[in-house]
This record gives C-alpha cells, sequence and structure tokens, in this order.
C-alpha cells in the first residue's frame, strides 16, 4: 500500500512525503527535498566568474580564468556529492530495526541502521534552532550501563526538516510498531 | 528429479543405514528411533508472537529441493539457514557432518526444516514426503520454505508440533525471508560503532547479540563450506561454494613460501638487532648523537616494524593481521618510492651540479650574515647602543662564522660524494632518504642555532629584567637588571623559524608515509565488503499475503574510520612542536630544541 502527500519543511519549502506499508511489521518513510533551483546556481556561477574576470583586469593572467572555471566545476560536484541531499527514508522493520538512508543528487548513498535491540523509543523534540523553535524527530538509544538511561539520540530528517504535521504522521505509524515490538519482547 | 519407489530396496537394507529417497510416503521406511537431536531443546525457548526471522543464502534461491541446515537463535527468533542438503542421503551422515561441523567451530547446528523449489506443477507427492521428514529430524519450529521455478511467489510456513507453552499462541509463525550474500557475510568483519568493556565473546557459543551472530554463525562454519559438488562425499550440499572450492594458485605458492623466508629474515633481522645493541654504541658521544640524530629513529622503528612483519609466530586475531599487512605494503611502497628517488637523481647525472651549487649558497648566506652584522655592530635604524657590549658580541659572531665557512670549504671535495652515500641509502626507503636530508640541513645550519642561542639566552634575561622593573614600577622590590643591547635574535629568529618549518614539513611526511595504514585504503578501495560497518537492508518485491522477503547488503566502514582503526603507531620522528607551542616559546625566548628532548611529552 503507498500513497503520496505533501508537506512544508521550515523554511516553507514543499516536502513530499511517500508512505509504505509492506506489511503490518515494516514500513518505509520516504521524504522527498526541494531539488537545487536553477536560479540559485546560476547566480553563484555568475558572481564567481564575475569576481574571475575583474582579478583578471587586474592581473592580465589568463590562469584566473581558467582556475575559476574549474573551482566552479569542482565546487558544483562536491556540493552534489557531499551536500546536497534529495531524498531521506526512514525504514523501520519490527524485530529488525531501523533504518535510516540518506541519497545525495549525484546518487551517493549513506545507509546507518539500528538494531531494535538498541532502540529505546522514538519521540519528537523540541529545539531551537537559530531565531526559530523547531520540531524534529529522533530516535533514543538504550544505555547498556544503565537500564533506564540514554546513550544517544540520533536525528531523523535533518536535511529535510519537516513541520510538525509530517512528523506526527511518522510518529503514529512508528509508535505502532514499536508498541507491537514491546508486547513481544515482554511476554514470557 | 524422478519420484522411484524404492520401497522394497531399502526395507532389504539394514536399519541403521537406512537411505532415504525421494518417493510416495509408504515407501520411506519405518523412523528408527534416534536419541532426540539437540535442536528439539534449543528450540523450546521461543518468544511467542514473535516474527520468525530466516536469514536465506541467496546462492541455494535456486538449488533444488532438500533439507536447510543452520543454526537457530531463540533469543531473537530467527534461523540463519547455511547449507541445503539434496537427495539422497542417509540421516545419520548428515548428524555426523553436522557433529563435525560443531567440533571444528563449536557452533550448534541443526536441521531447520525442508526447502522445496517445484520444477513442475503441483508435486503434491513431494510436499507430504517432505512434511513427513519433520518426524526424522525434529526441530522447534520446523521451517517449511517452497518456491516455485522461475517466479519470485515464496511460500514459507514455521510449524510447532509441542503444545505452546501459554493458550492463544498459535501453531503457526509468521515469517520473514532475509537474503544475504554468503561469500561477503563469511568474508566481512564487522567494526562496531563503540567497543563496549562488557562485551565478552564467550568461547563456548557465540553470544554476539543481533546481527553480529548471523556474521558470527557464519563465520565459524566454515568447515561445512569445504566440499563442493564434485567431491564424491556421503552427503550432498549447496552452499557458496558448492560450484567448486575458491583458491588461488598464487595465493598457496606464497603460503608454501612464507615459511622459510619469515625463518631467514627473522634471523638476519635478529643479527642486526644484536649488532646494533652492542657495548660499542652505548658510549657516551656516541649514544648523545645516535639519540639525536632522526635518520636513527628511523632506522631504529623501520627494524621494530620489520621483525614484526617477518616474526614466526601467526596473527592471533584479525586486528594484528592487518596491522601486519599495513606495515608490509608501507614498507614496500617506501622502498619503491626510494628507488624511483635514486633513479632520478642518477638518470641524468643531478648529483654533480647539485654539489657544486651548495657552496656557493653556503657562501652567500655567510656573506648576508655578516652585512647584517656590520649593519648591528654601527647604529642599526639610527639607534644607540652600548657601544661595548655589541663589539664584543659582534666580533665573536663573525668570528663564528669564518670558522664555519672555512669549514664549509674545507669540505667542497667531499660534498658530491656524501651526497652519492646519502642517495644510496634511499634503497632503504624514502623514509631514511628524508630524515638524512633533515639531520644534514640540521648539521649544515648549525651555526645558525648557535647564534639563535646566544640571542635567544640574552633577549630572554632582557626579558626577565624587563619584567622585574615592571613589578619595581608597580611597587615590589626586586633586584633590577638592566640590558639596552640585542636586537639580533629578532632577524635570527626568521632564518631559525623557516629552518624549523622545512625540518618540521620533512617529519611530518615521514610520518605519514610511517602511520598511513595502506593496506586497509586499499581493501576498503577494492574490497569494501571485507570491512563492515554495518548491514543495510532492502525490501524486495512484495505481494499482499506472501512473506516478507528483504536483501540484507553489507554497508562498508567510512575511510576516516578505516584510518582511525588501523593507524600505526609512530615513532618518535613526527613535529616535535606544535605550532602554537613555537611561536609562543619565541616571543617569551625560550630554547627551541631542534631534537626530541628527553621530557618532551607534549610531541
Amino acid at each position: 500500500m503507498e500513497d503520496e502527500r505533501s508537506f512544508s519543511d521550515i523554511c516553507g519549502g514543499r516536502l513530499a512525503l511517500q508512505r509504505r506499508y509492506y506489511s503490518p511489521s515494516c514500513r518505509e518513510f520516504c521524504l522527498s527535498c526541494p531539488r537545487l533551483s536553477l536560479r540559485s546556481l546560476t547566480a553563484v556561477t555568475c558572481t564567481v566568474w564575475l569576481a574571475a574576470y575583474g582579478l583578471f583586469t587586474l592581473c592580465e593572467n589568463s590562469m584566473i580564468l581558467s582556475a575559476a572555471i574549474f573551482i566552479t566545476l569542482l565546487g558544483l560536484l562536491g556540493y552534489l556529492h557531499f551536500v546536497k541531499i534529495d531524498q531521506e527514508t526512514l525504514l523501520i522493520i519490527d524485530s529488525l530495526g531501523i533504518q535510516m538512508t540518506s541519497s545525495y543528487a549525484s546518487g551517493k548513498e549513506s545507509t546507518t541502521f539500528i538494531e531494535m535491540g538498541k532502540v529505546k523509543d522514538v519521540v519528537i523534540n523540541e529545539a531551537i534552532y537559530m531565531q526559530k523553535v523547531i520540531y524534529y524527530l529522533c530516535i533514543l538509544l538504550k544505555d547498556p550501563m544503565e537500564p533506564h538511561g540514554i546513550s544517544q539520540v540520533v536525528p531523523v530528517f535533518q536535511s529535510a526538516k519537516p513541520r510538525l504535521d509530517c512528523l506526527i504522521e511518522v510518529y503514529r505509524s512508528c509508535q505502532e510498531i514499536l508498541a507491537h515490538q514491546k508486547a513481544t519482547s515482554a511476554s514470557p | 528429479m524422478g519420484l522411484v519407489s524404492r520401497g522394497a530396496a531399502a526395507a532389504g537394507v539394514g536399519a541403521a543405514s537406512a537411505v532415504v529417497r525421494p518417493g510416495p510416503p509408504h515407501a520411506v521406511p519405518h523412523p528408527i528411533p534416534t536419541p532426540p537431536p539437540e535442536g528439539a531443546a534449543l528450540g523450546s525457548s521461543r518468544v511467542p508472537g514473535m516474527v520468525l526471522k530466516a536469514f536465506f543464502p541467496t546462492c541455494c534461491a535456486s538449488a533444488d529441493s532438500g533439507l536447510l541446515v543452520g543454526r537457530w537463535v531463540p533469543e531473537q527468533s530467527s534461523a540463519v539457514v547455511l547449507a541445503v542438503v539434496h537427495f539422497p542421503f542417509i540421516p545419520l551422515q548428515v548428524k555426523e557432518l553436522l557433529a563435525q561441523v560443531h567440533q571444528a567451530g563449536r557452533v550448534g547446528l541443526a536441521v531447520l526444516g525442508t526447502w522445496c523449489h517445484r520444477r513442475q506443477e503441483a508435486e503434491e507427492s513431494l510436499g507430504h514426503f517432505l512434511e513427513g521428514l519433520g518426524t526424522i529430524f525434529s526441530h522447534e519450529p520446523w521451517l517449511q520454505l517452497c518456491r516455485e521455478q522461475g517466479s519470485k511467489l515464496w511460500s514459507c510456513k514455521a510449524t510447532r508440533r509441542q503444545v505452546p507453552p501459554c493458550p492463544g499462541t498459535p501453531y503457526e509463525d509468521q515469517v520473514m525471508l532475509v537474503f544475504y550474500d554468503q561469500r561477503k557475510v563469511l568474508l566481512s568483519q564487522l567494526h562496531p560503532p563503540a567497543a563496549l568493556p562488557d562485551c565478552l565473546a564467550g568461547d563456548a557459543a557465540p553470544s554476539a547479540g543481533g546481527l553480529a551472530a548471523v556474521f558470527d554463525t557464519v563465520a565459524r562454519s566454515e568447515a561445512l563450506f569445504r566440499s563442493d559438488r564434485f567431491d564424491d562425499g556421503p552427503v550432498r550440499l549447496s552452499h557458496w561454494q558448492s560450484d567448486g572450492v575458491e583458491a588461488s594458485i598464487l595465493a598457496e605458492l606464497a603460503k608454501r613460501a612464507s615459511g622459510p623466508v619469515c625463518v631467514l629474515l627473522a634471523c638476519l633481522l635478529s643479527l642486526v638487532s644484536a649488532a646494533s645493541a652492542c657495548r660499542l654504541f652505548k658510549l657516551w658521544p656516541l649514544s648523545f648523537v645516535w639519540s639525536k640524530l632522526s635518520v636513527c629513529e628511523q632506522l631504529r622503528h623501520r627494524l621494530e616494524q620489520l621483525t614484526l612483519v617477518f616474526s614466526t609466530q601467526k596473527a592471533e586475531n584479525p586486528t594484528q593481521l592487518m596491522r601486519k599487512a599495513n606495515v608490509l605494503v608501507s614498507v614496500l611502497l617506501d622502498v619503491a618510492l626510494g628507488l624511483a628517488l635514486l633513479s632520478w637523481l642518477r638518470g641524468k647525472d643531478r648529483i654533480g651540479p647539485l654539489a657544486e651549487a651548495l657552496v656557493p649558497v653556503a657562501d652567500h648566506v655567510a656573506e648576508e650574515l655578516q652585512h647584517l652584522l656590520q649593519w648591528l655592530m654601527g647604529a642599526p635604524a639610527g639607534l644607540k647602543m652600548n657601544r661595548a657590549l655589541d663589539q664584543v658580541l659582534g666580533r665573536f659572531f663573525l668570528y663564528h662564522l669564518h670558522l664555519w665557512i672555512s669549514y664549509i670549504h674545507l669540505m667542497s671535495p667531499f660534498i658530491e660524494r656524501i651526497l652519492w652515500h646519502v642517495g644510496l641509502s634511499a634503497c632503504l626507503g624514502l623514509t631514511v632518504a628524508l630524515s638524512i636530508l633533515s639531520d644534514i640541513i640540521a648539521l649544515l645550519t648549525f651555526h645558525i642555532y648557535c647564534f639563535y642561542v646566544y640571542g635567544a639566552r640574552l633577549y630572554c634575561l632582557k626579558i626577565c629584567g624587563l619584567s622585574s622593573l615592571w613589578r619595581l614600577f608597580r611597587g615590589k622590590k626586586w633586584n633590577v637588571l638592566r640590558q639596552r643591547v640585542d636586537s639580533c635574535s629578532y632577524d635570527l629568529d626568521q632564518l631559525r623559524l623557516l629552518v624549523v618549518a622545512v625540518q618540521g614539513l620533512m617529519h611530518l611526511l615521514v610520518d605519514l608515509i610511517n602511520s598511513l595504514p595502506l593496506y586497509s585504503l586499499g581493501l576498503r578501495l577494492c574490497r569494501p565488503y571485507r570491512l563492515a560497518a554495518g548491514v543495510k537492508f532492502r525490501v524486495l518485491e512484495h505481494e499482499a499475503g506472501r512473506p516478507l522477503r528483504l536483501l540484507m547488503q553489507i554497508n562498508p566502514l567510512p575511510y576516516g574510520r578505516v584510518v582511525h582503526t588501523y593507524r600505526l603507531p609512530s615513532c618518535g620522528c613526527h613535529p616535535t612542536h606544535p605550532w602554537g607551542s613555537l611561536c609562543r616559546k619565541l616571543f617569551f625566548g625560550e630554547l627551541i630544541y631542534p631534537w626530541r628532548q628527553r621530557g618532551d611529552k607534549q610531541a
């Protein structure tokens, strides 16, 4: 079962949330971030090239122009490969764990998998971010030393930064699965 | 596969060696009451209602029907399937094989269920026959995986025969299939994010939690994968090596040759270290010089590393093996770079012009210094100085300089020979050549270092004097010492800083070559599944009503963590002064020693 809804992030950009229910014990949430806009790309390129041309008229060295082109290309490739995240996915599998995948604009994917034995809970936290107060979803990990302690807080959807309405949808589904998981692991 | 009725033949064979062949149920002889296998006892504890996870190797997805052999982990309610046993087989031989593997790898395997790969439509008799096998190998829960040929539709059942402990729990469990690549999981090594202090890996049974248990099970069952389908063993298995055991001629030859080669090199290295540890080198002037030269440090470090690599002891754990491999690759690369440097030097006869250029450069530097001293002895920048002290210091420095220049001129015919021998030392490695170069620079600029020492000491005294004057000004009584001369230390500082910077850079390069784990980085680049940070899952095509199918893949370790985990311990030949403390020492007039002091802990 699959459905798609659109939400907005904390800055007002459009986000698309795709939900897939594979089975009662396996759910996937896929959040797509707004793409790289042509306007900002053109603006950055023009600025860099104008600055390079200005330097060229000062120094009369044509190496500056070729260096500027080189830097622009490398910078764009580096940005697409290391910085710009296109899609963030959260996959919850009952009794296996939670998996978070970030896919970058160049196609690179980076995945983190947390086993269910380490997950204590999934909660929505409030945080002060620059001049705003935002909500974010995070996974709390158990502390092996202390039974009631928390060893780590892992935030989810860090680059998409959806608003509370989107987070509540994801939170409800996660809690359903976690409740089932706790019920089965707690019974003797 | 023909469904031949072998009832008569089977009945004639003795009870203990009854051969099980696929056929209608009545052909199977009455099952011998064998002692209950360990599987029954293991499977009795389970978590009711939990989804049963079956880890299935991708290589067996196209295998013929048979029995599933693997390990059952009750705490996570997961069954790790390792291989498929094909018909015909003798149950006793299967149990013997499992016992053998148990002894070899200390991992408890059992027959977990049946695997059915239907080639024609509706082989009902086969289905019934497979169910009947459950009575011979009783295991809780009994897994039944079935697949139609050429389709992606699987069906899985996990049944229990015993009465469940709590009423209301179903007789059948929900099953989730997780496919894994057996070869990659076998060869990979998991790197946990943090080594927990209470994580004890017991020897009795693999007690690793979660997915580490799957990796552990596959790694310990290597004895199961030793035979392929071309062997004439009693039991026919399907696993990742069943199409032919992987082996490489080069690897085998290297293994055979490594024994005697290691012994020979270990003897040679022990001779060399014994020679270097002899009493002659412990006498005072020699020991002082040895400890200060960076080339000696580097050679000692290399000797230690080579002794480690060629020691006749086998590596105990994978970390030690990685370290040995890293050291070997690093030494080989070093020697290769050194030989490249040597060939470059020899190539166009570069040593001659280099040696000829050295003396005029030294002359030029000495001339500039002389000008500087003459200027300071006069009235520098219009300042009025203490004339007597000026003259004394200036003349002392000039004489020093004169001695040094005469020494350089004396050495000039021998410089070419010395450089030739230094180039020859590049055979031992690029790091050795760089260390020698660094030492030569230190020796050639020793006079600058002497000037610096005199100047710095006087400057330090002056600063102490000024600070005591400042205290007096604030109303505290103290001894006043007035010094008004001393500006040579300012300009000399720049030269000194340059020399220290060049030396620091060289030491940095040497340290980089020494400590970078090249073998691990190469492994991460070419065989990323060997160094695993964890796993990742992908959901395969899913249909309602069918079990969930997942593909488990290996998540490789990021490069930063590879370097951090496998970094080689470096010797003391790294930059001895962090830049911050260097500037501080210059400003306050503390002496900067170009070699490492005995009590210098911050390096």
